[in-house]
């Protein structure tokens, strides 16, 4: 005896436990099984870039922080950069290291965050991503103490900071890191062994190598399947060149694969970090800018190794004060052509899955 | 009819002290009327624990701003609940969505027939108790099937499809571990389980609890097994569109059905009310949270497992398990019957983890696709 089946729509989204803000995915599904995915975006659009081009240089930092909102010193880092460059300002070297400090610290945030929210997906029900929120909010606290603020910082300024840290940062932060590795590792002790933790996620969702490179993915996704690419290595901007540190690479390119990259990556930002604040020197935060910035005629773009990937900002000057153009190359919205290559003829369980370890923010997404 | 409730017949089970006044009738009401606020109490008791234990595991503190220590946070939801408006979707199935929560939610009322409160405190100490108890307990599932597709969703439906599958596996293990346990006493009634365990037969049956335990949790849906109202995926599964007093009958269902799961196995495997000093029902009561906090514990700390690994778990792990487990108590039960029950204690406790070791080395639920395939760079 046959049975006529057929398969049917699910939308999961835009208002869905787990789609990290505003998103939509519509599921074909026969039965438990995922035929189609389609995206569905935009419910965020919040016309950011076009946003810019009414406000002046300085004042554009602000939107940057909206973007990403969970890895904002990283968008503020990737826009100051590439206004540097269409300027031509040179930084001073203190703030060169003030800017590592910050963007490392919200690559471990966004870190945890990612991991937490992968577990919550996995079904752990709430208690992992407390526990991140918990050693997140130690993050938030330092940010705090440089800037007053613990969501949107618009801490970095074009050719400097806004202000100097204060005098108990340092040992604060100094604190923070030593604790955080035994954290880290207590925490992949309980999940790392975990046998349902395992099962949900090798082997599910895998990225080839050759995959990711054609859909230009970027972060710790591409390196979770073995390419090793790192713009902090692959391209220095800032004073990367000076740190030594190791850029971890996956070897299967599934979901435990990405979840492993996280988890080292934090290692590494804990070394850098450790090596910026035996580095620091003393001296100005601020180089000789303008007041009011007329960047010259052209164009620049620059880039940074944001923790949900590359982030690039591309800046068309017309030589006036505000930007005449400015594109915002997010990684979260290119990582997002994964979702069909990883989720046609997954469960629905484990495209949720892969949804979270591609870890992506919709305020980025959008736009 | 009367003769399956032999309450006043026979000096082993009486309701009511003997010579409380009125009938049978009357002494049968005043019991459901307890047993009745017993259950919804427990409910509000187990909602508070969980919520205050959960908020512990999760370095948070929980409710306590509703009266002292958030005490009263239960009555507080309840009348949350109660006072939303009644939705009933278009192009649902309008009787069948009013009649699942109740389909749900009298299975697990009526399993609390056959507990004893204390000696010979059961609604109806029913020879077949434990029998009842395995065939009253999977029909709540019919009620979470009808507001599944009632409703007229597809998350609900998806999880409504879940929940049967689920279920109808794991029923099997579950009554076969059970087995284990009728075998020592040699009687189903509920009563003189309780009078035959001068060992708590949790450690006389070690395996036989653990698959118990392991099959009672994918029959009440709670994590990892939650995959009925899998949060993540389809958002609250078959009551996703229910709300008001209709939701609120599944969410008591939800509960009663792991107070009722706490009171089978404090009954079958722990004792029941036996206990020394304290009164039997505070013992009973006792086990009963002991039991829920590890429920409650499971649930903070274990991610959810996949359907088919759902499946696969029931079918290739624990039902082999549970033979196993029917066969060597068997076997104990003719040839072994002499000596202490201490030895045989021993004896299973060595078996459950030789077991258990050889199951977790050379059993994969993914068919031992675990290491993975190495991509070329």
């Amino acid at each position: 005896m046959t049975f006529k089946t057929e398969s049917f729509v699910v939308n999961a989204g835009p208002q869905h436990p787990s789609t990290h803000g505003l998103f939509r995915m519509r599921f074909t599904l026969d039965g438990e099984v995922i035929q189609d995915v389609e995206p569905i975006f935009g419910y965020l659009h919040r016309g950011i870039e076009k946003l810019t081009e009414g406000l002046n240089y300085t004042q554009d930092i602000v939107f940057t922080d909206r973007l990403d909102y969970l890895t904002s010193m990283s968008n503020n880092h990737a826009y100051v950069l590439a206004v540097e460059k269409l300027a031509g300002i040179q930084v001073p070297e203190r703030t060169e290291y003030l800017r590592i400090i910050m963007t490392e610290l919200m690559r471990i945030a966004s870190h945890l965050m990612t991991v937490g929210f992968l577990l919550n997906e996995l079904g752990a029900f709430m208690t992992p991503l407390l526990y991140m929120f918990r050693e997140r909010e130690k993050i938030l606290d330092l940010f705090e103490m440089v800037c007053g603020q613990r969501l949107t910082y618009n801490y970095f300024r074009i050719g400097g900071v806004s202000q100097d840290v204060p005098e108990e940062f340092f040992p604060a932060v100094k604190k923070y890191i030593d604790s955080l590795p035994r954290f880290i590792a207590e925490y992949d002790q309980l999940l790392a062994e975990n046998e349902i933790l395992l099962m949900r996620t090798k082997n599910i969702g895998i990225l080839k190598p050759d995959a990711a490179v054609n859909c230009s993915v970027s972060g710790p996704v591409l390196r979770a399947s073995g390419v090793n690419w790192d713009i902090r290595k692959a391209d220095p901007y800032s004073i990367y060149d000076r740190f030594e540190f190791d850029v971890p690479t996956g070897s299967v390119g599934d979901v435990y694969d990405r979840y492993r990259m996280r988890i080292e990556e934090m290692h590494q930002s804990i070394r850098i970090i450790k090596q910026a604040m035996a580095q620091i020197p003393s001296g100005e935060i601020q180089a000789k800018v303008p007041r009011i910035l007329r960047p010259p005629k052209g164009e620049a773009y620059a880039h940074v190794e944001a923790p949900k990937g590359e982030l690039g900002f591309y800046i068309v000057s017309d030589g006036s004060t505000n930007p005449y153009r400015l594109h915002i190359r997010s990684s979260s919205f290119i990582n997002l052509r994964l979702l069909r290559e990883l989720m046609i003829g997954t469960k629905i369980a484990d495209a949720i899955v892969i949804f979270g370890s591609i870890d992506i923010c919709l305020g980025e997404v959008d736009r | 009819m009367l003769s399956i409730f032999n309450l006043h017949t026979g000096s082993q089970a009486a309701v009511l002290p003997p010579d409380w006044p009125g009938n049978f009738w009357f002494h049968m009401l005043v019991f459901i009327a307890i047993l009745f606020v017993f259950v919804i109490l427990g409910v509000m008791a187990f909602i508070y624990i969980e919520r205050r234990i959960l908020g512990r595991f999760q370095i948070r503190i929980g409710p306590n701003r509703t009266g002292p220590f958030g005490i009263i946070q239960p009555v507080a939801d309840t009348i949350k609940i109660l006072i939303k408006e009644d939705i009933i979707p278009h192009n649902a199935d309008g009787l069948l969505h009013l009649l699942a929560p109740a389909i749900a939610f009298i299975p697990a009322l009526l399993i609390f027939a056959v507990i004893p409160l204390q000696d010979g405190a059961a609604l109806a100490d029913l020879n077949i108790g434990i029998l009842y108890i395995v065939a009253i307990s999977s029909v709540g599932t019919v009620g979470i099937l009808m507001a599944g597709w009632a409703s007229n969703n597809k998350y609900g439906l998806l999880g409504a499809m879940r929940v049967i599958a689920e279920v109808v596996s794991y029923e099997i293990p579950l009554a076969l571990s059970i087995i284990g346990v009728v075998l020592l006493t040699g009687n189903l009634s509920m009563s003189s389980i309780v009078a035959s365990q001068n060992i708590p037969f949790i450690l006389l049956q070690p395996l036989g609890f653990i698959i118990y335990f392991v099959a009672a949790l994918a029959e009440i849906n709670r994590t990892p097994f939650d995959l009925l109202d899998a949060e993540s995926e389809i958002v609250a599964g078959f009551n996703i569109e229910y709300s008001g007093i209709k939701f609120a009958l599944f969410y008591l269902t939800e509960y009663s059905e792991a107070l009722a799961i706490s009171a089978i196995i404090s009954t079958i495997y722990l004792g029941g009310w036996r206990g020394p000093l304290l009164p039997p029902v505070l013992w009973l009561l006792i086990k009963m949270i002991a039991v829920f906090i590890v429920i409650i514990w499971i649930r903070s700390t274990l991610p959810r497992i996949r359907i088919d690994h759902v499946m696969a778990f029931a079918w290739k792990c624990l039902l082999p398990l549970a033979l196993i487990n029917l066969l060597i108590t068997g076997l104990q039960v003719i040839t072994l019957s002499d000596i202490s029950q201490w030895v045989i204690v021993a004896i299973n406790f060595v078996v459950a983890a030789v077991l258990i070791l050889l199951w977790s080395r050379f059993y994969r639920l993914t068919g031992n696709k675990l290491s993975g395939e190495k991509i070329e760079v």
